[in-house]
């Protein structure tokens, strides 16, 4: 910091220099993506393409001020958003805990071995009727399927995690006298928050699948709703609507878990 | 006077689905107060077992341990243990660090984050306090590691193999460091260590094991002649090298030719 105000020439190049790659990609991304969508402006507008089947960017766009001024276009969003949400930070709570529980009990995280290979292999989308039919089609069963995907992969990652930690660090809080409990909570839990954001970051994308799937199956109300029911109807407008506005959302919730990591785990290592 | 540390016919045996190992055996000695011990031995003979065992994190298989005449059964207060690596947490300040062993015994009082800042000032961390382990260098964070210990006021403290992560250079620095500030807080050490001169360098006594089944060997008497006595010109006295001959026949040690 206190040298940035004598900065020797090359050093002022140097950053130039790294000023300007960046620059050059963010160009080189923004021009893809205005390059696809003018591509597929023309192409739909020369005919060339059917915009019926493979819709446009001009009709997305109407199809999104349609739907807002129908006044449902924030509920869809809305509601997809909050069963992922909620999908996501239960499914890394609960699995973070329920890692805890295996690590603590040695016992019983070997009983369980074998099932967790099962249910991990598992592809829990065959389980959505079940969830269904047992809890009713609505937000809770999508949830719930949200749960069912991301649930395992957080206990496997998680307790690996605690695993990964160094014996010696947990043996220099023994010499202090702590107990499983301390180990817990002064050792293994802020040693691993690193890999529980990580966990994170997995369960974003993985939730997206479940509520996703949740709603194709349940299909009331929801972005996963307006696909399907956009594909049952011929309206390759709304499904592409749909799906454009469900990248522009994971991304964004992908981001947020990014910003939630710089804010909580800053290693100092300079 | 007697004996802060008294170790009584201890044996130590690892059980495995492979059969038993027999790491220690019949191992006697008594440490003075104020004392400085090292314990050298070949690899393998169960030094950093001993270690463990009088720190009260492992029991012995048979003997026992007294800690100033106290039998020794679960971790004890007495004791401030130094592992091989600082193991400073990267996710707490220096501070946060040094506090480590009293929050664990749920201890922290206005009090005793003074006596911290105390310590960190005494032994030149003050300016760090707010810095995390990544931010100083090998010297800094022992001395950090140290201060860590200290804080929970141990009688006795115990060096496992403590210096062995450090390249030569800062490990020679730290010796001296670290030697100054134990005498200076007046604490018995008991140092394990297979560098056979820094296990001259800093002690008043070197017990010697043997290979595994470890068991003692011989118990050296260090006396050197020098005019201030620090872990340095310690290596410069005279009877430096005929201590370091004895041990090193003693220690006998082959390399196999395959």
């Amino acid at each position: 910091m206190s040298n940035s105000l004598r900065l020797s020439p090359e050093h002022k190049a140097f950053l130039h220099q790294v000023r300007l790659g960046q620059i050059r990609i963010r160009l080189t991304q923004l021009l893809i993506l205005v390059t696809a969508f003018a591509l597929w402006e023309f192409l739909a507008d020369a005919k060339i393409v059917d915009p019926f089947i493979t819709s446009q960017p001009s009709r997305v766009l109407k199809t999104i001020i349609s739907l807002y001024e129908q006044g449902v276009l924030f509920y869809h969003i809305g509601i997809t958003c909050l069963e992922t949400v909620v999908g996501f930070l239960l499914g890394t709570v609960l699995g973070t805990l329920i890692a805890i529980i295996l690590w603590w009990s040695e016992f019983l995280s070997k009983v369980l071995e074998p099932y967790l290979v099962i249910l991990n292999s598992l592809p829990k989308i065959a389980l959505g009727p079940v969830f269904i039919v047992w809890i009713g089609a609505g937000p809770a069963a999508i949830i719930v399927m949200t749960l069912a995907i991301s649930l395992i992969v957080t206990v496997l990652e998680v307790v690996n995690g605690f695993w990964a930690i160094d014996q010696e660090k947990i043996k220099l809080v023994q010499t202090f006298g702590a107990g499983k409990f301390q180990i817990l909570t002064k050792v293994l839990l802020p040693a691993s928050l690193p890999t529980i954001i990580n966990a994170l970051k997995i369960n974003v994308g993985l939730s997206w699948v479940g509520v996703i799937v949740g709603e194709f199956l349940v299909s009331k109300a929801g972005l996963g709703y307006l696909i399907v029911y956009g594909g049952q109807v011929f309206k390759l407008d709304l499904v592409m609507t749909s799906v454009i506005i469900l990248g522009v959302a994971a991304f964004v919730m992908y981001q947020g878990v990014v910003l939630l990591e710089m804010l909580l785990v800053r290693r100092k290592a300079h | 006077m007697k004996d802060v540390v008294e170790v009584h016919n201890v044996g130590m045996k690892y059980q495995s689905l492979d059969g038993e190992i027999t790491a220690l055996t019949d191992i006697n000695f008594g440490v003075r107060d104020g004392e400085f011990i090292s314990i050298v031995g070949p690899s393998g003979c169960g030094k950093s077992t001993l270690l463990s065992i009088i720190s009260g994190l492992l029991p012995s298989t048979s003997g026992s341990v007294f800690l100033g005449g106290e039998k020794v059964s679960g971790v004890s207060r007495k004791i401030g243990y130094m592992l091989q690596k600082d193991y400073l947490f990267e996710w707490r300040t220096i501070l946060q660090n040094v506090m480590l062993g009293l929050e664990i015994r749920k201890a922290v009082t206005p009090e005793v984050k003074e006596r911290a800042v105390e310590f960190l000032k005494t032994y030149g961390l003050y300016e760090f306090r707010n810095k995390y382990p990544g931010q100083l260098s090998g010297g800094m964070r022992q001395r950090a590691a140290l201060i860590r210990t200290l804080m929970t006021d141990p009688e006795i403290l115990l060096l496992d193999e403590a210096f062995a992560a450090l390249d030569y250079q800062t490990r020679l620095a730290v010796n001296d460091d670290i030697y100054a500030i134990i005498k200076q807080e007046n604490k018995t050490a008991i140092v394990v260590t297979h560098d056979i001169a820094e296990s001259i360098s800093m002690a008043d006594r070197v017990i010697v094991l043997s290979k595994r089944p470890g068991t003692v060997k011989k118990i050296y008497d260090i006396a050197l002649t020098c005019t201030e006595r620090t872990p340095m010109s310690s290596r410069e006295a005279p009877e430096f090298r005929h201590f370091f001959l004895g041990i090193w026949k003693e220690l006998d040690v082959h390399v196999e030719l395959a």
